[in-house]
């Protein structure tokens, strides 16, 4: 019975519908099981999802690139999405008029302390050249953090795994950061969220509240912005 | 929705052709972002259809980030070896960049 079971799945593997299929089924248990949890930031359902995946793919043997040929079809839609975030920075326009310094200062100590902390601290404790160029963009939104990387020479798989990995530690994290810092303020609470942990951290903030979720998207979008333009002429005057 | 996702994607081919015809070392969908950005800007808002459909790709955000995560399988060599540094880099730095943020903005708001 289990060599009929193992023969029906190395010939479904081998379609693209398999691995798009366990993608959306993994994430909806995951986000099952995060509801239940009454969205504890823990239960991260990215973080769920990802494990459940990896389980399988390892408990089955089937490679990441077999079923990457179906999961293709979510990871596309990373591209239009981020193009997208024109739509909710464009409604968030009068609140960026009205807090435009806070907003621009806020943004770019957070972007140079997002790239430099990583770096510095990576360097520090001796990760190699290749990990530090695809760990330096990790807390810009996927789409954005991967090219960065693809351009200057990161690995831009692993920056998506570091990316995702940031995400979820922002979510984790930034309850007790900004509690401990006694901001109470959700516009600067969202803010710092998104700046730090990108969509990862905004699904989170949306999850709060509707100011903060808009604040992080707005913070995600601006940061991603900056980010690639910024961080190409931070290695040319880090490298040459 | 097929006319908004249709958009979005035209919005992405132009950035992505721009990329590649003037060299920027910005990601093509980041270009199209901003187009789209100016063209509300200019239009003076966004059309009801285009905001539906830029909201439902966006509610499902964190799902779009699953098939990269699961790629972490890929790099277990790698993070075996430099696992420490990654992760004293990336908690570090996750919380130092959510301080500064929010300490940096809260003292420009006075």
């Amino acid at each position: 019975m289990s060599g009929r079971f193992s023969e029906i799945w190395v010939y479904l593997a081998t379609s693209p519908l398999l691995g798009l299929t366990v993608t959306l089924v993994a994430y909806q248990a995951a986000f099952w099981l995060y509801s239940r949890l009454k969205l504890n930031p823990l239960a991260n359902p990215v973080a769920i999802s990802v494990a459940l995946l990896v389980a399988l793919l390892w408990a089955t043997g089937t490679p990441y690139a077999t079923y990457f040929e179906g999961a293709q079809f979510v990871h596309f839609l990373l591209g239009p999405a981020t193009v997208a975030l024109a739509v909710p920075l464009y409604a968030n326009l009068e609140r960026l008029k009205k807090t435009l310094v806070p907003i621009a200062g806020g943004l770019a100590a957070g972007s140079l302390a997002a790239v430099l902390s990583a770096i510095g601290i990576g360097w520090a404790l001796g990760a190699s050249r290749e990990s530090l160029l695809s760990l330096a963009p990790k807390s810009v939104t996927t789409p954005i953090a991967m090219g960065i990387a693809e351009k200057l020479g990161g690995l831009p798989s692993l920056t998506a795994v570091l990316v995702v990995a940031t995400g979820i530690l922002g979510a984790v994290l930034a309850r007790g950061t900004l509690n401990l810092l006694r901001i109470e303020d959700h516009a600067v609470r969202g803010f710092a969220v998104g700046v730090a942990a990108h969509g990862i951290g905004t699904a989170r903030a949306f999850q709060v509240s509707e100011t903060m979720g808009a604040f992080a998207g707005l913070a995600m979008g601006l940061n991603g912005l900056l980010t690639a333009f910024l961080f190409p002429l931070l290695v040319r005057l880090w490298g040459g | 929705m097929l006319g908004a996702l249709t958009l979005l994607l035209v919005y992405q081919l132009a950035g992505e052709a721009i990329v590649q015809l003037t060299g920027l070392p910005v990601p093509g969908p980041v270009i199209g972002m901003l187009l789209l950005f100016l063209t509300l800007l200019a239009r003076g808002g966004a059309p009801g259809k285009l905001r539906g459909t830029s909201q439902a790709l966006l509610s499902h955000l964190s799902l779009l980030f699953v098939p990269a995560g699961v790629g972490v399988m890929l790099h277990f060599e790698r993070l075996g070896e430099e696992w420490l540094a990654l992760a004293v880099a990336l908690v570090a730095s996750t919380v130092i960049t959510i301080g500064v943020t929010a300490l940096v903005m809260r003292a420009l708001q006075r």
